[in-house]
């Protein structure tokens, strides 16, 4: 290995000097060039074989389940796999087309075949997904036509249930007869189709998502301001003071950063609660009256003042190690030019903060954007992020595809951010304390 | 930080306020650590400090919420406290089984992300690495990448690993590697592999590359370097680098809600569902225990660190 290191230290100096056509050969008599191209492709060779296992591994074990699940977000074969030949009479047949006998005949046969085959529930639940209300559609025609239906289907289906006349249900089974599906995006981002299969607005109530991205970026924003607020003096302090007292509080830094997060997460639902510690202080101090105690939880304050402690050390770390290495003359310069304290501190110190506050900010905005178990433990319902709806939709509502959309555009997002951070601060430059 | 002699009676006034500030948020950071710790004695059920608990009157204080992570889901936690008794605190205590299923996957996620995460770093920090940039970014992204969607891209995968098979038109059976140890150990491997590469590649930064030349031009094969020379330099890198990656093993929640089964009920996973159930003070004896551990964890890391800066030789600014 540690030949490999430098291996042209020891060409160069066997080279033989000019050989005969003038160029220059190492002592076996190779062109050096060749040589050196050689032993320097061995070297890269090298040190990307010891990277291998590692990049094998993150990408069996990372980027492909993110890949599955992308592909989660655009496949469904719920309804295509299970309801074969209306989905057959779907491709044969143009949108517009009014449902003929044919076309009543196969959902016939399709709905017996399923509820026999007991994948009913899984069709009406990929039509539910994008048509409330029509699970049950579906169920309830499987019991009824375990024993066949008798010509002319048309009526025999709509003797069932009268919905299953709906224009809009057979646009909805027409999107669903094809495996896969751009919808779950629409779905995630407040977009339905209507009867005619163009792309609207969805209905007022069901706008959510855009919202609580919209929400997400927001509480984001606020939380860094707000660890930028607060890091900023305590980076301050610590670059400034000598060594010795700065490593001694650097601890208060480092402790909350290695304390489990459920840890610091539960003291806050401990601190905040309406009969906590922080309302007994005030109500003790006066400020507030007993039957006023504060609700400081299980809402928007809750995870912003949470999220603020949890993610404090991501923004005071990069600061003071930028803090670290500015030269104080600079500022000593200024003021001896006549700047006032606040001038000097304005123009010089600063701006060469900003490298610093850059990858500070940058962090914690991504870290924020992503925030599962502190807004779920603490948000209540109005500090829900965008993670907690994508856990909702893959534990509860079980509509995993719109949980992979969802995840998708938030990974979109994250990934953009990662990209930013890569060019201005660098990914070799990030630090753990 | 000394104010300087030709401070203004205002620049002076700022200067305590500033530090008054400074006071203030470093109470912000460590208080609700410490608060809990006291409230974990709670005699009673309560998540607040008691009349009697602030007149440190010691009827206010107990230890029932200790004994209840050890009596928690026993057979029979009335019986009298002798060797079976213990015998059963160590096969059925719920807190019990959970520390022993996340030690367990802990200790070998921290194993696979270490003895990976440092053979990376060592190529990663070679000059003639090529792609440095583009692969650094793919090993680091699982810190990135928010953790659920991580653990929902974990939960596809892990149900049915064979699945991305059947892209390329192969149709192979395999087995879930949800509800395994296996598949947790792996998931939290790969959450663990950013924090050894960054630690690990801080320490080679400083790496005198002439000290293997000079192993080598004496005599030692690259085996020997390695042990001998390199090996011993990076340890302190390597071993804080296994802390964060066992750390972060030992705290995590979501992929371990998204992909493990009944059997590897971690101590996060236990503490969630009690957080989200029935709070109670029990929680705070189990954050008690954990904020020990982590001081006990920060102390072994920064004695690590500076061990490692003496080593290299860099001096404190």
């Amino acid at each position: 290995m540690a030949q490999a290191l430098d291996p042209h230290a020891a060409i160069v100096t066997e080279a033989s000097g000019l050989a005969p056509e003038g160029a220059l050969k190492t002592a076996d008599g190779q062109p050096l060039a060749r040589a050196l191209a050689r032993s320097s492709r061995r070297a890269r060779r090298r040190a990307f074989l010891l990277v291998l296992p590692l990049l094998a591994f993150i990408l069996i074990t990372f980027v492909l389940p993110i890949g599955q699940m992308l592909q989660r977000s655009v496949k469904n074969d719920g309804f295509s796999a299970n309801m074969p030949q209306i989905s057959a009479w779907f491709h044969a047949n143009p949108r517009g087309t009014e449902p003929d006998e044919v076309a009543w005949g196969a959902l016939a046969a399709d709905l017996k075949a399923s509820a026999e085959a007991k994948t009913i529930g899984v069709v009406g639940t990929r039509i539910n997904y994008e048509m409330a209300g029509t699970r049950s559609l579906f169920t309830s025609a499987g019991r009824k036509v375990r024993d066949g239906l008798a010509p002319p289907y048309r009526e025999a289906v709509l003797a069932l249930d009268e919905k299953w006349g709906d224009p809009k249900l057979w646009s909805v089974m027409r999107e669903a007869s094809s495996p896969y599906t751009g919808n779950f995006y629409l779905a995630a981002m407040d977009r339905t189709r209507d009867a005619e299969g163009n792309m609207v607005q969805a209905p007022e109530e069901q706008r959510i998502y855009i919202r609580l991205f919209m929400r997400t970026f927001w509480l984001s924003a606020v939380i860094t301001c707000t660890t930028f607020l607060l890091g900023f003096p305590i980076a301050h302090l610590l670059a400034t003071l000598p060594m010795r007292k700065s490593n001694l509080l650097m601890i208060l830094v480092l402790l909350p950063f290695w304390t489990s997060l459920l840890v610091r997460t539960t003291a806050w639902m401990v601190l905040l609660q309406q009969q906590g510690v922080v309302n007994d202080i005030l109500v003790w101090l006066g400020v507030i009256r007993d039957d006023q105690r504060l609700q400081m939880i299980f809402n928007q304050t809750g995870t912003i003042i949470a999220m603020t402690h949890i993610l404090l050390p991501f923004m005071i770390l990069p600061l003071y190690s930028v803090m670290r290495t500015i030269n104080p003359s600079y500022v000593r310069a200024a003021r001896s030019l006549g700047a006032t304290s606040w001038t000097a501190f304005r123009r010089i110190y600063f701006p060469q903060t900003l490298p610093g506050l850059g990858a500070g900010a940058l962090l914690v905005f991504i870290l924020a954007v992503g925030y599962y178990i502190t807004p779920a433990l603490v948000g209540g319902s109005s500090g829900q992020l965008i993670s907690n709806m994508i856990a909702m939709h893959m534990t509860q509502t079980l509509n995993w595809s719109l949980a992979a959309a969802l995840a998708a555009l938030l990974l979109l997002g994250v990934l953009a951010l990662y990209w930013v951070y890569d060019r201005l601060v660098g990914i070799d430059n990030l630090k753990l304390g | 930080m000394a104010l300087p002699t030709y401070a203004t009676k205002l620049e002076r006034l700022w200067h305590y306020t500033y530090l008054v500030i400074c006071a203030a948020i470093f109470f912000f950071l460590i208080a609700p650590i410490v608060v809990v710790i006291p409230l974990s004695f709670n005699v009673e059920p309560y998540f607040t400090f008691t009349d009697k608990m602030l007149s440190f009157d010691a009827s206010g204080y107990s230890m029932r919420w200790y004994d209840s992570l050890l009596t928690f889901g026993m057979a029979k936690p009335e019986a009298p406290r002798d060797l079976s008794w213990w015998a059963d605190v160590w096969q059925n205590a719920k807190w019990v089984q959970a520390a022993k299923s996340s030690l367990i996957v802990g200790f070998f996620a921290t194993i696979v992300a270490t003895v990976l995460g440092t053979l990376a770093a060592l190529g990663l920090s070679r000059p003639e690495m090529p792609y440095r940039r583009a692969i650094m970014a793919i090993l680091i992204s699982p810190m990135i990448v928010p953790i659920i969607i991580t653990a929902t891209g974990m939960f596809f995968f892990y149900s049915n690993p064979c699945e991305p098979l059947t892209w390329i038109g192969l149709n192979p059976q395999c087995g879930r590697l949800a509800g395994t140890y296996l598949g947790v150990i792996l998931a939290h491997a790969t959450l663990g592999i950013p924090f050894v590469i960054i630690t690990v590649t801080a320490t080679l930064v400083g790496f005198d590359q002439s000290l293997a030349r000079a192993a080598a031009s004496l005599g030692a094969n690259p085996r020997t370097t390695f042990f001998r020379i390199i090996m011993p330099l990076i340890l302190p890198g390597v071993i804080s680098g296994a802390l964060f990656a066992f750390v972060t093993s030992f705290d995590e929640v979501v992929a371990v809600l998204f992909i493990a089964g009944p059997d590897q009920q971690t101590i996060p996973r236990q503490m969630w569902n009690g957080i989200r159930e029935q709070i109670s003070p029990a929680i705070l004896a189990v954050a008690t225990l954990l904020v020990i551990f982590s001081v006990a964890l920060l102390t072994v890391v920064e004695m690590l660190r500076r061990r490692s800066e003496r080593l290299r030789g860099v001096t404190p600014h």
